[in-house]
């Protein structure tokens, strides 16, 4: 059952084929055979799984179960969960304990789903190699001896390495995207305001929005469907329908144009990587998809402009962590300056620091105008980009990343290197738009992920797009070496 | 960025960096900002700053209270209180 | 060398909302410590701030009243700085576009003199917690009860020019606020604050001189002690040759003395920015529109208006007109009676009633004595029914009573005898039993009228009506 689509476990736990009680051990065992080596989690909650899983059994029983419940998943460990703590991957919070679900978590629950556990991450959502996390880096299954990307790593190898079918993550840069392309699962980006931010731990506030990793299109549109949706308590948050994304999931796609913008397939992209792309837009076409090229002009000003305004935001939301009200303390503080500079000095590791230090100067007297304003219009020209092309194409396609996942401990020292993997996934952020990465292929055994860049609140048409591709192909369907399990299978 | 700036900006984001580090920030820091000085191969005069990505205005909410003492259960994440409130080393107006 | 004071205000109102500015957390004053913060308001991680619809409402309330330009679009900012009292390390506060711009107060103070004074801006906020500085073991203990509690920050143009002047114009903004009902005013409670920024320059220089700010004010009586301190100071500073140091500086209402606030020496940065969790607030003319139409009539429109309509003198009508609720209570009153009757309710109002709530310590919405029941008391004393001093003792009675003002005539037997030919009868019969005291009058000593007034009250156990006994004496005992 290791690669049972979601919809498969639903109708495997409605026919009584298993119960979720019996799917929820069998993947805690999986949990504790395969983490010690990936080291995806943070936290582990049996616990709560055996009881939420009871929970669902009882409405699978009465028959009030909807397609999620009794199907478990882990969330990023920054989604705020009532009772289990939420680390955000940092000494500052290791031992944090929320009040309150997140938004998501309440969705999640609501439906059903069985919470394993908390997720592995970069230290509050910064980072591209899950290598910033106070808990540890975390393996890529593929190739132990490389990252899983980031910031949502931990996510990615979960699923990857089949301990979960889904695990929530969080995009500010391309934190779903990117680890979802160097594992070889499916990530999407919502439009910035479809899922709720309530209970999710701020990084980037105009930037942040919430996903889900899983393996399939098929999956994530019946996540989706749970945790999109208006919130009160998210002033960003939209007030828009949310469609069925599963009714539209086999939609044809002849008369669908999909654009290929010449910045994205220029210097830098690796040639292999730029061939598994080719190949898939042969498969796109086959589908009937009619190609175009496009361009987006100011694509090359999305990293500057993105390391200006995601570390300012940042310097300002983390503010509120000074060891007063929750959180780390330092020991025997001098004086209430060596308790702030102290707290946060140890609570924060070294990529958090730089970037609070990056935001800061950025928001500082004499700074302001050069800094965060510019970075504010050249959005505003990214903006302008995606809404030509959109007049001219549905979707746009390209790599989602520049490169397969790189070893560990091979960036950590050049921050600047580090962030120009981002370099195809930080614009959709800054736009706001909806995104998705699929697998398409290998490089030397590692994934390459392809991005689907779509219109605001058109989800819909990317899940279709990806699923419509993804039943043609199998990419989606391989194991990581040495993740399939005979006890279990 | 020289280790001046560092250090005043470190001490505006109230962070603690060991004197041994500050030669390491300011080169990273310079870096990250030679990254972010390409913002200026283009003109941006005259083009209004986009702060959120979304056309959406704000709303606006009641005025009702709904939320309900919870300090216990608050303080339970604080590193120390006393008789309700959060201790800090001694403020200096 | 003559010095000119230069002063300006920035005055923080809370504003009376039931809730918080951005949390459902109530806003009561004196609750139990941090029983009035929840996660929005303690700045948890995740949480996220949605806008009081009632605090936007009275912001623009404030800003109609003083004929204000309304933003049709503001924005919220964070200003960035950390202080224990601050929980999320920046307050959200509006800077570049605030909702109230380019408004005016006109203030009078001393005989009639009358002056327009600039408001630059108001805008609204969030108010920080609490530092308490009694001991926890050499610690200092937080409560944000306070902490996101609506203020609304109005900014006076560098248009005052002494110590008076900012008081009549702090007071004058005070009533405001009070009346339009979007600030309870309290300042023994912090509910209405004041920063003064003060500078002099020599008379006739154009340029103003460096200015210093003095925080916290929470009296008329502190403000005005802290700047006559301050421009003292500055004065004489500048003529021993010295200079001004731009800063900030704390009163010490105890020294009367203001001094510098070492503690927060160093140069701000307070790294303003849009804040991210917020979106524009857009208010349509519609929405204006409807504020207008809720807003009470102005004070000094009001007061013009018992001065024109019912004569009331301008003393009077400055001090009815002072609060809204007595304005009201006034009107009540005046309503059943007639115009004429202005002047008599307002020597009861600010006599007799006045001094009752003073002895009982109630404000006048708590008065024991509604206004209807002072307008039937007043009404039979308009129609002689009753004397001054039988008014006075049914207004004793009121004051303990929810009877009417008749029901008490009615119980009490307190009817005013008018009767002439009774009281001639009685005052016959005195006359002719005290012959002496009548030779004494005759004689010249007419403070023994006052004898035989006493005699008749007497006989009627005071309820005879003076002027009747007076005017039956004088012709009685004229020569």
């Amino acid at each position: 059952m290791l690669n049972y689509s979601i919809r498969q476990l639903g109708q495997a736990l409605r026919h009584r084929e298993f119960s979720a009680s019996e799917l929820t051990e069998a993947l805690l065992q999986r949990i504790e055979q395969f983490n010690p080596a990936l080291n995806a989690f943070i936290s582990i909650t049996p616990e709560q799984a055996r009881e939420q899983a009871s929970t669902a059994d009882a409405r699978l029983a009465a028959n009030t179960g909807g397609p999620l419940t009794g199907i478990p998943l882990a969330h990023k460990d920054l989604f705020c969960t009532a009772g289990v703590r939420t680390t955000c991957g940092s000494r500052m919070l290791a031992d944090f304990i929320a009040p309150y679900d997140a938004a998501i978590a309440e969705r999640c629950q609501a439906d059903g789903m069985v919470l394993l556990g908390k997720t592995n991450m970069d230290e509050f959502a910064m980072g591209s190699s899950n290598e910033n996390s106070f808990f540890g880096a975390v393996r890529n299954p593929w190739d132990r001896q490389c990252v899983p990307g980031g910031s949502s790593g931990g996510s990615a190898a979960a699923v990857a390495a089949r301990l979960v079918p889904v695990a929530t993550g969080t995009d500010t840069g391309g934190s779903i995207r990117q680890p979802a392309a160097f594992t070889g699962v499916t990530g999407l980006k919502p439009t910035y305001g479809r899922v709720s931010r309530w209970g999710m731990v701020a990084f980037a506030s105009s930037l942040d929005q919430g996903g889900m990793l899983a393996r399939s299109a098929e999956d994530c549109a019946l996540v989706l469907q749970a945790i999109a949706g208006f919130d009160a308590r998210d002033s960003t948050s939209a007030q828009h329908a949310v469609p069925d994304y599963s009714a539209t999931l086999d939609d044809d796609l002849h008369g669908l144009t999909i654009g290929l913008p010449k910045e994205y397939f220029s210097t830098g992209l690796d040639s292999d990587i730029e061939q598994r792309i080719q190949e898939a837009i042969d498969e796109y076409r086959k589908l009937g998809a009619d190609f175009r090229e496009i361009s987006l002009p100011s694509s090359a000003l999305a990293i500057p402009a993105y390391y200006v305004v995601a570390p300012a935001e940042a310097s300002s939301n983390l503010a509120r962590y000074d060891g007063v009200r929750y959180g780390y303390r330092c020991e025997h503080p001098r004086d209430l300056l060596d308790m702030y500079t102290r707290s946060r000095g140890e609570g924060f590791g070294t990529e958090v620091k730089r970037r609070i230090m990056i935001g800061t100067y950025a928001l500082s007297a004499g700074y302001f105008d050069a800094y965060y304003l510019k970075a504010q219009q050249i959005r505003r020209l990214i903006r302008e980009d995606f809404q030509n092309a959109f007049q001219e194409v549905d979707v746009i396609l390209g790599p989602t990343t520049p490169t397969t996942a790189f070893a560990l401990d091979t960036q950590t020292d050049d921050p600047v290197t580090m962030y120009l993997n981002d370099i195809y996934t930080v614009a959709v952020n800054l736009a706001g738009l909806p995104a998705l990465s699929h697998p398409v292929g290998f490089v030397a055994q590692r994934p390459v992920g392809l991005q689907l860049i779509g219109n605001y609140f058109n989800e819909g048409r990317l899940l279709n797009s990806a699923h419509r591709y993804q039943q043609v192909t199998d990419w989606h369907q391989h194991l990581p070496p040495g993740c399939a399990d005979s006890v279990h299978q | 960025m020289q280790a001046d700036e560092v250090r005043h900006i470190a001490h505006l984001a109230r962070l603690a960096i060991d004197e041994t580090a500050i030669a390491d920030y300011a080169r990273e820091l310079s870096a990250i900002l030679d990254l972010v000085a390409q913002m200026n191969r283009i003109d941006t005069t005259g083009i209004e700053p986009l702060a959120n990505p979304l056309d959406q205005v704000q709303r606006l909410r009641p005025d009702e209270v709904t939320a309900t003492d919870q300090r216990s259960l608050y303080q339970q994440q604080a590193p120390q209180t006393e008789q309700g409130l959060y201790l800090v080393p001694k403020v200096i107006d | 060398m003559q010095w000119e004071t230069v002063i300006g205000l920035e005055i923080h109102a809370q504003l009376a909302t039931r809730s918080k500015i951005f949390s459902g957390s109530a806003t009561t004053y004196g609750a139990p410590p941090n029983t009035q913060a929840d996660a929005i308001d303690l700045g948890l991680p995740g949480v996220l701030p949605v806008l009081n619809a009632e605090a936007v409402r009275m912001a623009v309330c404030l800003g109609l009243a003083i004929q204000a330009d309304i933003a049709p679009r503001c924005v919220f900012a964070r200003k960035n700085y950390f202080y224990p009292d601050l929980p999320k390390g920046y307050q959200i506060s509006q800077y570049e576009q605030p909702i109230v711009s380019n408004g005016r107060l006109e203030i009078e103070w001393d005989e009639g003199q009358r002056k327009t004074i600039g408001i630059t801006r108001a805008h609204l906020e969030e108010d920080a917690g609490k530092s308490l500085h009694e001991d926890f073991h050499g610690l200092t203990g937080i409560d944000l009860n306070r902490a996101g509690t609506p203020l609304l920050e109005i900014v006076s143009e560098p248009d005052l020019r002494s110590a008076r002047e900012a008081i009549a114009y702090m007071k004058q903004l005070h009533q405001l606020v009070r009346y339009l009902g979007i600030s309870d005013g309290n300042m023994q409670e912090g509910s209405f604050r004041c920063d003064a920024n003060v500078s002099v320059r020599p008379s006739g220089q154009t340029r103003f001189g460096t200015r210093t700010e003095i925080k916290n004010l929470n009296s008329f009586r502190f403000v005005e002690q802290a700047i006559d301190f301050e421009v003292e100071r500055q004065i004489s500073v500048l003529e021993s040759g010295g200079s001004i140091i731009q800063e900030t500086r704390l009163f010490d209402p105890a020294r009367g003395e203001t001094r510098s606030m070492r503690g927060k020496e160093e140069a701000h940065d307070y790294r303003y920015f849009p804040d991210p969790d917020l979106l524009p607030v857009v208010l349509d003319a519609a929405f204006i529109e409807a504020v207008r139409e809720r807003l009470p009539e102005l004070p000094d429109i009001r007061r013009q208006r018992f001065i024109s309509e019912h004569g009331l003198s301008p003393a009077d009508a400055t001090q009815l007109t002072a609060q809204r609720a007595w304005a009201d209570y006034y009107e009540t009153v005046i309503q059943s009676l007639d115009a004429r009757a202005a002047k008599l309710i307002a020597n009861w109002m600010l006599g007799e009633l006045a001094a009752l709530l003073n002895r009982c310590d109630l404000e006048i919405s708590a008065s024991p004595i509604s206004s209807e029941q002072l307008a039937g008391l007043l009404r039979r004393l308009q129609d002689g029914t009753l004397s001054g001093n039988l008014a006075k003792e049914v207004f004793e009675a009121l004051s303990h009573s929810d009877d009417d003002a008749d029901s008490i005539i009615e119980q009490r037997g307190l009817q005013q005898v008018s009767d002439t030919a009774a009281i001639e009868q009685a005052l016959d019969a005195i006359l002719a039993a005290h012959p002496e005291q009548v030779e004494q009058y005759r004689a010249g000593k007419t403070k023994v009228k006052g004898f035989f007034v006493g005699q008749v009250m007497k006989a009627f156990k005071g309820k005879a009506n003076p002027q009747t006994i007076n005017a039956l004496l004088d012709r009685k005992l004229s020569p």
